[in-house]
């Protein structure tokens, strides 16, 4: 049995982390907002579909035009990242003025409805346009990076067998480490980080110390919605196809992911998603054999989430959250 | 009264609609004769005519409707003028019960053919039920259609129960399957016909060397596939629909798994070719539908059709057209069996249920006692491109 779990682990490893790094940048933009408004954000997954259908719906257009035949496959990319997470940036700000911001001094509970409700509008929003344009909601975007690669772990160790990935894995990726190593640099090394950090802390106080309070939550949900943005369209890339729904399962993993890290803590959201999508893909390769045959790969979920639930018996806080001191 | 009312406008409408409109005497139409052509029997059609299904049912209409103008000189002879009455489901349960009550209560019709959704098919024949008006569906195949044992209700296509067996007949016999991993999504549909498939091939003596569940509206499959890679199989069978199967198929030629892949009838969609792309040559499904111009029959049929409607035939044309013509067989024995008089409703549907070997354009007919076509057969198509639909490779009869 070990020799066989053995035999799929870089496999299981190559998946694991490219589906952990989906996770870990979208369980970035809950644990930022919850770090600063001790809201959970539910519009986040929808705001990664959003970004994923702009992101598309652009690549769509520069083949039509012939602009993607035209430059390097690499420069569209990054130009398609970029533009769409300006723009779902601006969508998470505007989100924040309108749905959250007037409700900032209500109980918690009618702040998460009102994101319950963008997200619905957001879900049925993108689907009514895409089925208006196309006469179907499910979008296939132009097939990039379709190169396969293959690592021989098998000429490491015969216990091994290769691994097999395509080049916009490795893409997926760089970019995830590329965003969380400049988010943490911004966060940790900035002055606007220093102020997201303490309003983080404690709101009223870091607005006598002459910050711009408001500013800085529109900075935060505008950085949040643009990552989340540019996985949505790195997510289009590497599974090719996308519907409306996508943002549901995925942010609720996210969510997650966060909270297994310890919600409002960045560096914690990094590790909780990849350790999330290892886990999940291990248990959807493995747990046949672990079981003997009982328990199949639809179990995935039930193993991913009793670890959650072990973790957060032992360390309520998450893996990487400081027990918080209740304020008085 | 209001309803009552509405009801009325609606089948004016729908009169209106029809292609016959001219000659349709609008009321008390019972037994009233034209032009001394002798009694006027109807048939009605129920299919969606409006919203996303148009297309399928509008054909299954046309056909209906070629079957029913090339007997028309028949009839006249034996002095009933008949005539089609299309009515529109809109692919809603409720509409189609609304219909059925409105077919009911015209005594001048004998017939039904219909309809293309099994979820309207199920409650309105429980009204035909009632009226004793024989229904005959081109294209049902949820098995509680005719599992309830009505009368009145046939179906000239194969049961979705029969599907799993065909295919795994198919992947072994002709494919040569000895090794085989099955995939299912945990819906009632995909698990039916994974458990089907998984159960015939065990019979058949082939291998199953995995059985997993995948959760709908994910999109990354990596974790079974990797199953599937160890395992080494011939052959990828998947119990579900084509977005997540496009996806499967997808990702598994990236992770390098050539082997064919089989599905049912719910891959049997043009999304399927656009998920997966090129990685969807050789994968395999099974349909109900068989492909027309594939026999001389459905070639002359096809051209036809083409001529009268200036429309290409759509899957289920040729099914129409043939339910019409097993009808109208049971109504000509009935109006024999009765020396000419106009037959009673429960008369045409005996005579319908006692056809036993009815040779259609695409599929032969004969009715065992619930319904069920003794004859029906299960298409196998093929991707061998990146082009839908795929081409039909064989046929499996029960």
């Amino acid at each position: 049995m070990l020799a066989e779990i053995l035999q799929s682990l870089p496999q299981v490893l190559v998946d694991g982390i490219a589906l952990g790094a989906i996770y870990a940048v979208i369980a970035l933009g809950y644990t930022m907002v919850y770090g600063i408004l001790e809201l959970i954000n539910f519009a986040h997954g929808e705001i990664f579909m959003t970004g994923a259908f702009i992101g598309v719906a652009m690549l769509i257009l520069m083949t039509g035009m012939g602009w993607l035949a035209a430059m390097p496959a690499v420069l569209a990319l990054i130009l398609v990242l970029v533009v769409t997470s300006i723009l779902t940036g601006f969508m998470g700000v505007g989100i924040e003025r309108m749905a959250y911001r007037p409700l900032r001094n209500s109980p918690k509970l009618i702040t998460l409805i009102s994101a319950i409700g963008v997200s619905f509008l957001l879900q049925d929003l993108v689907r009514f346009i895409t089925e208006y344009k196309r006469g179907n909601y499910i979008l296939t975007g132009p097939s990039m990076f379709n190169e396969k690669f293959s690592i021989k772990f098998s000429s490491i160790s015969s216990s091994f067998s290769d691994a097999f990935f395509k080049t916009s894995t490795l893409i997926l990726i760089v970019a995830v480490v590329i965003m969380m190593v400049g988010l943490d640099f911004f966060v940790n090394k900035t002055k606007w980080g220093m102020a997201m950090r303490a309003v983080a802390q404690d709101r009223e106080t870091a607005s006598l110390m002459s910050i711009n309070v408001n500013k800085v939550i529109s900075l935060t949900f505008f950085i949040g919605s643009a990552l989340g943005g540019a996985t949505g369209v790195l997510f289009a890339v590497q599974y090719g196809t996308i519907d409306p729904y996508i943002g549901f399962i995925l942010g609720l993993k996210a969510f997650t992911a966060a909270v297994l890290g310890g919600i409002g803590n960045i560096r914690g959201a990094m590790a909780g998603g990849l350790m999330l999508g290892i886990l999940e893909m291990f248990a959807a390769a493995n747990l046949q054999l672990l079981t003997g045959g009982i328990f199949g790969a639809e179990y995935k979920d039930v193993f991913a989430f009793a670890i959650l639930i072990i973790v957060l018996i032992f360390k309520p806080e998450g893996l990487f959250g400081k027990a918080v001191t209740e304020k008085v | 009264m209001g309803i009552k009312r509405g009801l009325k406008v609606l089948a004016a409408s729908a009169l209106s609609l029809g292609l016959l409109a001219g000659c349709n005497a609008s009321g008390g139409s019972e037994g009233s004769s034209g032009g001394g052509s002798g009694k006027v029997i109807k048939i009605a059609t129920q299919t969606p005519l409006s919203g996303g299904s148009a297309t399928l049912g509008e054909s299954i209409k046309l056909g209906a409707q070629l079957a029913l103008e090339e007997n028309k000189k028949k009839f006249e002879d034996l002095g009933y003028k008949l005539q089609l009455q299309p009515y529109d489901d809109q692919a809603d349960p409720k509409k189609g019960v609304a219909n059925a009550q409105l077919i009911g209560s015209d005594k001048s019709i004998l017939g039904v053919v219909g309809h293309l959704n099994s979820g309207v098919s199920i409650p309105s024949s429980e009204v035909y039920e009632k009226y004793k008006v024989p229904m005959v569906s081109p294209a049902n195949t949820a098995t509680e259609v005719t599992d309830r044992g009505l009368k009145t209700v046939n179906r000239i296509v194969a049961r979705d129960d029969f599907q799993g067996p065909a295919g795994a007949d198919f992947a072994i016999n002709k494919l040569g399957a000895k090794k085989i991993f099955v995939v299912q999504d945990k819906t009632a549909y995909g698990t039916g016909l994974a458990d089907a498939f998984k159960k015939a091939a065990e019979d058949a003596g082939a291998e199953i060397l995995g059985y997993e569940g995948i959760t709908v509206g994910e999109k990354d499959f990596n974790g079974v596939l990797t199953q599937v890679l160890s395992k080494k199989p011939d052959l990828v069978f998947f119990g579900g629909l084509y977005t997540e199967g496009g996806q499967l198929i997808r990702q598994a030629r990236d992770k390098g798994i050539d082997i064919p892949f089989m599905g049912g009838d719910g891959m049997d969609s043009s999304t399927l070719v656009e998920i997966a792309g090129d990685a969807v040559k050789n994968v395999y499904y099974t349909s109900v539908a068989a492909d027309a111009s594939k026999s001389s029959d459905g070639q002359a049929f096809s051209s036809k059709y083409k001529e009268k409607f200036n429309k290409n035939v759509e899957s289920y044309s040729a099914y129409g057209y043939d339910s019409m013509s097993v009808l109208l067989k049971g109504l000509e024995a009935a109006i024999e069996g009765s020396d000419g008089d106009l037959p009673s409703r429960e008369k045409v549907a005996e005579e319908v249920r006692k056809i036993q070997d009815f040779q259609g354009v695409v599929t032969k007919v004969g009715f065992d006692d619930i319904g069920d076509n003794k004859f029906a057969k299960v298409y196998i198509y093929k991707f061998s491109e990146a082009k839908y639909p795929g081409v039909q490779e064989g046929e499996i009869s029960k």
